[in-house]
């Protein structure tokens, strides 16, 4: 009945939305966030200062956010998509002549109040813009080179700037969430092969570009014990964490690797690695389990989304925050070499958690409006 | 419509894809669920004992090493707090850098900067290298302020081995000194390995290394990161040494030792009835408490050039020609083989013709007829040069070896030399030449081949006084309340008749006029000593030297002087002391030997240490201190 009054009105009144918000959903976020408050209060030796509450006031902003990018119409994001890609871009280019340095590279802009991070700004708005592309484009020019130029410039151009930071594992991000949306728009397997094909051939040519710290980061990688007491410290003290940690974990704040601080950045990156020496493999996998039903959401909105903007745009979302989890959680298990990627929602950190949140208000958006229909052609006006 | 269709088209399209990069994702998750189950699972022990490693380090604690003290329970050897320094290598990225911050506050040498180089080379980086001790508490206490800015150093508080009574001790004790590499080769005691442990490098401290040594313990903690020690987990603290009691009364080694001080001698005293050793003083001594420091190359050339030989334990490894206090061993070869009696005299007249050689008595002119007991009183040489013909060097060779001469005699004490009693077997043995009978009247005198040690001496002495009672010297009454049985006793089958000339002869020496020692006769009431002089001749003056008017011993550089020997014992109508005193170059044994024995046996009769109650294991809860013997023996303590 609401679905078919939506339909023909086109309209939907504050109160209507609010209840077509999928509270379930914010339920699950809720819990995974609960997950890093309580990790955050053992890391601190059973205090919410100084990490927990803090990110608790973090996460009640970034769910404001998350509230109020849900009630605004897809129509608008739609129009929204190439200036606030532009803007994004702006501020890229920005951080290239004002930005702040911190730890060897360049990221951070300084706007007064708070320090942003323009990358993360990126993986946003790349999404938006490549969804309104190809909502725009008609199914049959996917495939088309001339069309998939546009595209390839979308990703190319942001994914430039981050890697002069040098920011090699954003860049990467990027490249992956802009590569995935095109292949989800329908990019004929050919081009997939040979891009794939092309990507291999690259790689040497790649490591020639790669700064220094990088590489040792792959060497350290392949071979922790070449450096013990330095970049392998961190690999290797979170294997240890984790696998003395076994199937029930030594106990909610026993954590003897964390909290006697052979685990570095217990807080932030690694923060995976000690819920998993404390609450073991069974705290881990619920975890993951609550990661997996959260993504299994965000496709099942994609695929009821009645426009390709929205399927796009929220599958990008989704895609995004997989790479945050996977590349986090693989790093600390050693499985990839170390990178600093967070663990979405759990690790303590404004700049993500914020980011991450207003993604899923802009998923929640396509959600609320999932009875709309959005002309090829733009939005409202 | 149209474009309903188109976006059909879409939507088919984007639900293939989304359902392949849904898969991916999903598949990706399984091989971390995959990875998470094999490091937390199948290999999860490995990393439970990894985790372990990391958290609990096991610090060795070095036990107390056992006390040493003197029968009474006097500590001769005992343990005081060490400030000190140590540099953990893997601490510090640049160790020369450190030093250089430490040195600010404490000088380093460049000795010790060079050792701890190659120390960091050698060891492993976790063990532990000392570079300061013995620090001031002013000191310490500033380097424990600026630990933060000295990385890899710890402060540390440990125990160091004391030895109040320095020189006093030196040669019995000994001392403790520095682990080297020698000690560590096929050692595996990990507390050897601890920075500042210290082993046993001589005397009894070496002798009863593993006794005093005691066990290690340790303690389990737990740290961080960064090492610091969150709490204790276990601890172990170890066994301590075990405490060895000395038969040595230190009251008479202190004083024997402020008696010869400035010399280069040896005195020893004994129980003739148990063996025990009373005092036993090498002078000059050193200061053991440097070895444990650790000695400056200045201080020890200033040892080791020393023409007085402070390093050597004179009584155990001087081995000095008896002179004169040999006769009592001529006298009794010749009284037990038959070859002369107790009334038999023989004539001196200051000289005895062998052949073309003259050999000399001390007195010019002679002394006229003289018994064996006036020749002992008077050390009439002639007679023993007589006595010595008629019983030969093999009886006189058998006579020494019953008293202990020519072999180690102590039991339970390291470093003795045999001496030597020369025989014609042996002589043939190493010259080639067969002996001649000049030199048995050299021997008759205790010139010649002839070499005995003072430790030697006592013994003889202690056998002449105690009626021919095989006794032996010991130093060590017990080891960790453990009572050390006294070596057996062997009567030597001498005619108690004999002895008792000689023993007659012996007091005459010291308690009758005209005997050599008579000066030195005891100030005691109802107490005196028996003794013998002796003085063993160095070198003789050259004819050169008396053409330039040296005549006199004393007039010759101190090292050509001769030795000045003194044996005998107390008190004489029940004997229980036993003493030898040698003065190295000292010239006569009446004028500087027996001096020296008559102060301390004075000393020794009037406390008569072996008649108090000794030194017992303390019971719980007992003070030492009431254990300290008093003069009205035990048993009369006031009561409360």
């Amino acid at each position: 009945m609401v679905l078919e009054a939506i339909s023909r009105s086109g309209r939907l009144s504050l109160v209507d939305k609010l209840y077509e918000i999928n509270w379930g959903f914010i339920l699950l976020i809720t819990a995974i966030a609960a997950v890093g408050f309580a990790m955050l209060y053992s890391a601190a030796d059973g205090s919410f200062d100084p990490w927990a509450s803090r990110q608790m006031v973090r996460f009640a902003m970034g769910m404001a956010i998350l509230f109020v990018f849900a009630m605004i119409d897809p129509r608008i994001w739609l129009q929204l998509a190439y200036p606030a890609y532009g803007f994004a871009l702006l501020l890229l280019i920005a951080v290239e002549f004002a930005g702040t340095t911190g730890m060897g590279a360049t990221r951070w802009i300084n706007l007064g109040v708070i320090q942003l991070q323009p990358s993360e700004l990126m993986k946003i708005t790349l999404a938006l813009a490549l969804a309104r592309y190809y909502h725009t484009l008609e199914q049959d020019r996917v495939s088309h080179p001339l069309f998939l130029l546009p595209a390839l410039a979308f990703i190319a151009l942001p994914v430039a700037l981050v890697l002069r930071q040098p920011d090699l594992g954003t860049a990467l991000l990027l490249s992956v969430v802009g590569v995935s949306i095109i292949f989800m728009a329908g990019l004929s397997w050919r081009y997939i092969v040979a891009a794939g094909a092309a990507a291999l051939a690259a790689i040497p040519v790649v490591w020639e570009f790669l700064h220094p710290y990088q590489r040792e980061r792959v060497f350290t990688f392949l071979d922790p014990s070449r450096d013990p007491l330095g970049a392998g410290y961190h690999t290797t003290q979170a294997k240890i964490a984790l696998g003395s940690g076994s199937v029930w974990g030594k106990g909610f704040m026993e954590g003897t690797q964390s909290h006697l601080n052979f685990l570095p950045e217990k807080q932030t990156d690694f923060i995976f690695v000690m819920l998993a020496e404390e609450l073991g493999l069974m705290g881990g996998i619920a975890l993951l389990a609550l990661y997996t039903t959260l993504l299994g959401f965000a496709l099942m909105v994609a695929v009821g989304a009645r426009h390709q903007f929205g399927r796009l745009l929220v599958a990008a979302l989704a895609v995004n925050f997989f790479l945050y989890v996977f590349i986090n959680v693989a790093m600390v298990m050693g499985l990839i070499p170390v990178v600093g990627v967070p663990l979405p929602l759990v690790s303590y950190g404004g700049s993500a958690m914020l980011v991450i949140l207003a993604g899923f208000g802009l998923l929640m958006s396509v959600y609320v409006h999932r009875g709309q229909e959005l002309p090829r052609g733009g939005g409202l006006l | 419509m149209a474009l309903d269709d188109r976006d059909a088209d879409k939507q088919k399209a984007f639900t293939r894809r989304a359902a392949i990069i849904g898969g991916g994702q999903l598949s990706l998750f399984a091989v971390l669920a995959g990875r998470m189950y094999y490091l937390q699972v199948i290999e999860s022990q490995e990393y439970e004992i990894l985790a372990e490693e990391n958290r609990v380090n096991v610090r060795l604690l070095p036990p107390l090493r056992g006390e040493i003290v003197d029968r009474f329970g006097e500590k001769l050897a005992s343990n005081r707090q060490n400030f000190r320094v140590v540099l953990i290598p893997e601490q510090t990225d640049d160790v020369t850098a450190t030093l250089d911050k430490l040195e600010e506050i404490v000088p380093i040498t460049e000795r010790t900067r060079k050792r701890i180089l190659r120390e960091v080379k050698q060891k492993r980086g976790f063990v532990p290298l000392t570079v300061a001790e013995n620090l001031e508490w002013e000191t310490f206490a500033e380097i424990n302020i600026q630990t933060p800015d000295l990385p890899g150093l710890q402060p540390e508080v440990g125990d160091t081995r004391h030895y109040p009574y320095g020189e006093d001790l030196a040669h019995v004790v000994g001392y403790v000194a520095a682990v080297t590499d020698k000690d560590l080769k096929g050692r595996r005691d990990p507390l050897l390995q601890l920075p500042g442990f210290r082993v046993g490098r001589s005397g009894v401290e070496r002798m009863l290394e593993s006794e005093l040594r005691g066990r290690a313990g340790n303690s389990r903690v737990e740290v961080n990161a960064f090492g610091r020690v969150i709490r204790e987990l276990a601890k172990d603290p170890g066994t301590p040494g075990d405490e060895v009691v000395l038969t040595l009364d230190m009251d008479i080694q202190g004083y024997a030792t402020e008696r010869v001080r400035g010399e280069s001698a040896s005195v020893v005293v004994m129980d003739v009835i148990t063996g025990e050793l009373v005092a036993i003083v090498s002078a000059p001594g050193f200061d053991p408490n440097l070895f444990n420091i650790g000695l400056s190359q200045a201080e020890w050339d200033g040892l080791t050039n020393n023409e007085l030989n402070p390093l050597v334990n004179k009584t155990l490894a001087g081995q000095y020609p008896p002179g004169s206090t040999y006769k009592m061993i001529v006298a009794l070869a010749a009284l037990e083989s038959g070859a002369i009696t107790a009334e038999r005299l023989i004539t001196c007249t200051g000289k005895v013709k062998l052949g073309s050689h003259e050999f000399h008595c001390w007195k010019r002119g002679g002394h006229g007829p003289v018994s064996l007991v006036q020749a002992i009183k008077q050390s009439c040489n002639v007679f023993f040069y007589e006595t010595g013909k008629r019983v030969g060097i093999d009886k006189i060779e058998e006579m020494s070896r019953r008293f202990g001469l020519g072999d180690e005699v102590a039991i339970d004490m390291a470093g003795e030399k045999p001496g030597m009693v020369p025989s014609r077997g042996w002589k043939r043995a190493t010259t080639g030449i067969a002996w001649q009978q000049g030199e048995t009247l050299n021997a008759s005198i205790g010139q010649g081949y002839v070499l005995v040690t003072p430790l030697q001496l006592a013994v003889m002495s202690a056998r002449i006084a105690n009626g021919g009672q095989g006794v032996r010297p010991w130093l060590v009454r017990s080891v960790g309340g453990r009572q050390r049985t006294p070596p057996q006793i062997v009567p030597m089958g001498i005619n108690p008749r004999h002895l008792q000339l000689v023993q007659a002869g012996m007091n005459a020496v010291v308690n009758v006029p005209g005997g050599t020692a008579f000066r030195s006769r005891l100030p005691l009431e109802g107490k005196s000593m028996a003794g013998k002089t002796g003085t063993a001749l160095v070198r003789r003056i050259t004819r050169e030297e008396r053409a330039r008017g040296v005549t006199k011993n004393s007039d010759l550089p101190w090292k050509y002087r001769d030795h000045a020997l003194f044996v005998g014992y107390g008190p004489v109508e029940n004997p229980r002391y036993s003493i030898s005193v040698i003065v190295d170059h000292g010239g006569g044994g009446s004028s500087a030997a027996a001096p020296v024995a008559k102060d301390i046996m004075t000393r020794v009769l009037a406390r008569d240490p072996m008649g108090m109650a000794a030194y017992e294991q303390k019971a719980p809860g007992n003070d030492v201190s009431q254990l300290v013997p008093r003069a009205d023996g035990p048993g009369k303590g006031e009561q409360g």
